[in-house]
């Protein structure tokens, strides 16, 4: 895994380390060579860690007190908030910590987009990115029933009901989920054990994402591949540690802003009102992350196909590095992709506003449009681009401007293409 | 090209808020509440009156089933003395037991106890109330959008119904109320509890004052939450400086920019 040889100092060190390399993974970690140029959108990947990291240690106090009964389970929550010791403090940060581990995914997400690091030789990184975020999903759904609030109850019916659209053993499988005929107990403590289980899950796959990561090393903003090490790498240590350190605060600093002063912002009111199989709510709508893939399967008349759609919607991802067919990784040097990519942050940020809205009328209809030109960005704009683009052409490396180097040497290293 | 979406993205994220608050039918009544704000506190006095305004007229009714009497001498709380919430407590009488001999008796409410409540279950309360059931008012504010402007609102929000609109018995006509019906006749007027410090029990004062109790009931440790808050973001902003400073000085042996 090492770049080089490494040998401990001590003799003890050396001892150990025939026998667990340790020493040099740790050595390794730290002088990993990382792309100079890397920019702050970079700093996400450092930052979803911590976020993991916060939801388990939080989620582990949590299930100290938490009942999974459903006519415990919103008392014990109450309990949590009135007589647990910083019982507040921990819960809020839980279900705030949710919200900043979407948006620091989302970030990664379209930064991965943007800078085209999903292609050769990065796409099983992709892929494990994709599935983290696909559990990521399942978690943060089944953590929302646990309070077992109305919108958790509600919620839990209208996803879980979505199994009933598969032909023939829907209907099973729907039952089968609930351990019964409704969202009841038995679902209740099944999505608690869940909700456990799935993030020591998404932590194995974040060991095998930053594997994976090691071995082509970092993409960057010019995207070009890059020696290592060399003139254009800095070591892990101390140079990119100190930026993600830095990066991670200015996100702790709007994460407190959260929970210390609008903890139930991005919540939804009716999910202090505990669970009442006999009262619908006026609108069920999922937790804000979740609105564009809600948008896209309200848009399709059809059950079945409207399941299918937003699945799509997601597993499309996982296709990406063969769906885009240009060579160039970043959209600094790909003019026209870089404003197809906006327009595609544009659509998403409009399915998830039509998401929360009735899905009815001119709502409905800006859904279906977005929904369409979601699914053409990948499966026609991306592969016509690839082929028919008329790209800048690409600096040699990062730091000097080799014989016959790019125009575009001076833009590199100022990196004055940013996402902004 | 990019510019111009760009901008489009500001201006939505800029109104895409506005347009969750335009779907109320009525703009909420405002009043200045201390609780709100980087160093938002409750105003004892008012959490005091608050839990008389409460105690006598909505707790025939509304469940506080979180509560327990001990929370009313808490810190951050309405602070009333040990021996005050004693006394509040042994007005009410609870069923405790076995006892020796197996038999359930009653007993004074201690500290410890939850509220008592109104009615022994939720269909006691519904058949009391025309079939609406009153909710439980522990997280009420937390639990409606709008919160404490909402329910302030409420409060004062009972009009005559327009022409045009029929109300049924026992139904009455809420400005702000989700479809403007509500089975709760108005349940304040004009100095209906008689406030022990002297101040006016006017409909809006006794509004304000048991939102602000219905306000700490629902999050009773504000206060410790703000004081922690501008504690923790402080102590944050002044790392983010140093490391700042740290991260200048090692980028600065290479030559690349920060």
């Amino acid at each position: 895994m090492s770049d080089h040889e490494y040998t401990p100092n001590s003799k003890f060190g050396k001892w150990f380390n025939d026998r667990l390399p340790l020493l040099s993974l740790v050595n390794h970690l730290t002088d990993y060579p990382t792309p100079k140029n890397l920019n702050y959108w970079w700093t996400f990947g450092g930052i979803l860690t911590f976020c993991l990291i916060t939801q388990i240690v939080t989620g582990l106090v949590l299930a100290m007190h938490y009942i999974a009964h459903i006519d415990h389970a919103f008392s014990s929550v109450e309990h949590i908030m009135r007589d647990v010791n910083y019982g507040w403090l921990i819960r809020y940060v839980h279900a705030n910590g949710a919200s900043m581990f979407f948006l620091a995914v989302y970030i990664h997400i379209f930064r991965a987009l943007f800078y085209g690091s999903y292609k050769a030789p990065r796409e099983i990184i992709w892929i494990i990115g994709i599935i983290i975020y696909l559990l990521m999903m399942a978690a943060a759904f089944m953590g929302y029933v646990l309070p077992w609030g109305q919108m958790s109850f509600w919620g839990a019916t209208v996803i879980t009901n979505l199994f009933s659209a598969i032909p023939l053993v829907g209907e099973s499988i729907t039952t089968w989920l609930w351990g019964g005929y409704s969202v009841d107990n038995p679902t209740l403590t099944r999505f608690f054990t869940l909700h456990y289980l799935i993030p020591f899950l998404i932590l194995g796959l974040v060991v095998l994402h930053i594997w994976a990561l090691h071995v082509p090393g970092n993409n960057n903003p010019v995207g070009i591949d890059i020696k290592k090490p060399s003139k254009d790498t800095v070591p892990f240590h101390p140079y990119i540690v100190i930026k993600d350190a830095f990066a991670l605060l200015m996100f702790c600093i709007l994460f407190a802003m959260f929970v210390f002063y609008s903890p139930n912002v991005l919540g939804h009111a009716d999910n202090y009102i505990e669970a009442n199989p006999l009262v619908t709510p006026a609108h069920i709508v999922p937790e804000w992350y979740l609105l564009p893939f809600y948008a896209i399967l309200r848009s399709v008349p059809d059950k079945l196909m409207g399941v299918i759609a937003m699945l799509s919607a997601i597993l499309i991802l996982a296709a990406l590095p063969w769906l885009d067919t240009s060579k160039i990784r970043s959209a600094v040097f790909r003019p026209l992709y870089k404003q197809f990519y906006w327009i595609l942050v544009a659509d998403v940020l409009i399915l998830g506003y039509v998401g929360a809205m009735p899905a009815e009328g001119l709502y409905l209809l800006i859904a279906r449009i977005g929904t369409i030109y979601y699914f053409a960005h990948f499966l026609i704009i991306l592969p016509v681009l690839g082929l028919k683009e008329k790209t800048i052409p690409l600096p040699l490396s990062i730091t000097e401007p080799v014989l016959g180097g790019s125009p575009n040497f001076a833009a590199a290293r100022d990196k004055t293409e940013k996402i902004s | 090209m990019k510019n111009i979406i760009k901008y489009l993205t500001i201006i939505f994220l800029i109104f895409v808020p506005k347009s969750f608050a335009a779907e109320n039918n009525a703009k909420f009544l405002e009043t200045d509440w201390t609780f709100k704000g980087l160093f938002g506190k409750f105003d004892r006095a008012s959490l005091q009156r608050g839990y008389q305004v409460y105690t006598e007229v909505c707790a025939s009714c509304h469940s506080m089933k979180y509560l327990s009497y001990r929370n009313l001498a808490e810190k951050g709380g309405p602070e009333f003395s040990e021996a005050q919430a004693k006394a509040i407590a042994a007005n009410f009488e609870v069923t405790d037991g076995p006892d020796s001999t197996g038999e359930m008796f009653t007993r004074p409410a201690k500290l410890s106890d939850k509220f008592v409540m109104p009615y022994a279950n939720d269909e006691e309360a519904k058949s009391a109330n025309g079939g609406a059931y009153p909710p439980d008012m522990s997280v009420l504010v937390k639990a409606r959008k709008g919160g404490a402007d909402y329910v302030y609102s409420l409060l004062l929000g009972y009009e005559d119904p327009p022409s045009g609109i029929k109300l049924d018995d026992g139904v009455y006509y809420n400005k702000y109320m989700y479809g403007n019906k509500i089975k709760m006749p108005a349940p304040l007027s004009d100095d209906l509890v008689e406030y022990s410090d002297g101040t006016k029990a006017t409909q809006e004062q006794m509004a304000k004052d048991v939102v602000n109790f219905l306000m700490w009931s629902a999050e009773p440790h504000l206060e410790t939450r703000h004081k922690t808050g501008f504690r923790v973001i402080s102590y944050l902003i002044i790392l983010t400086v140093l490391v700042y400073f740290t991260m200048k000085k090692i980028w600065s042996r290479v030559e690349s920019k920060v």
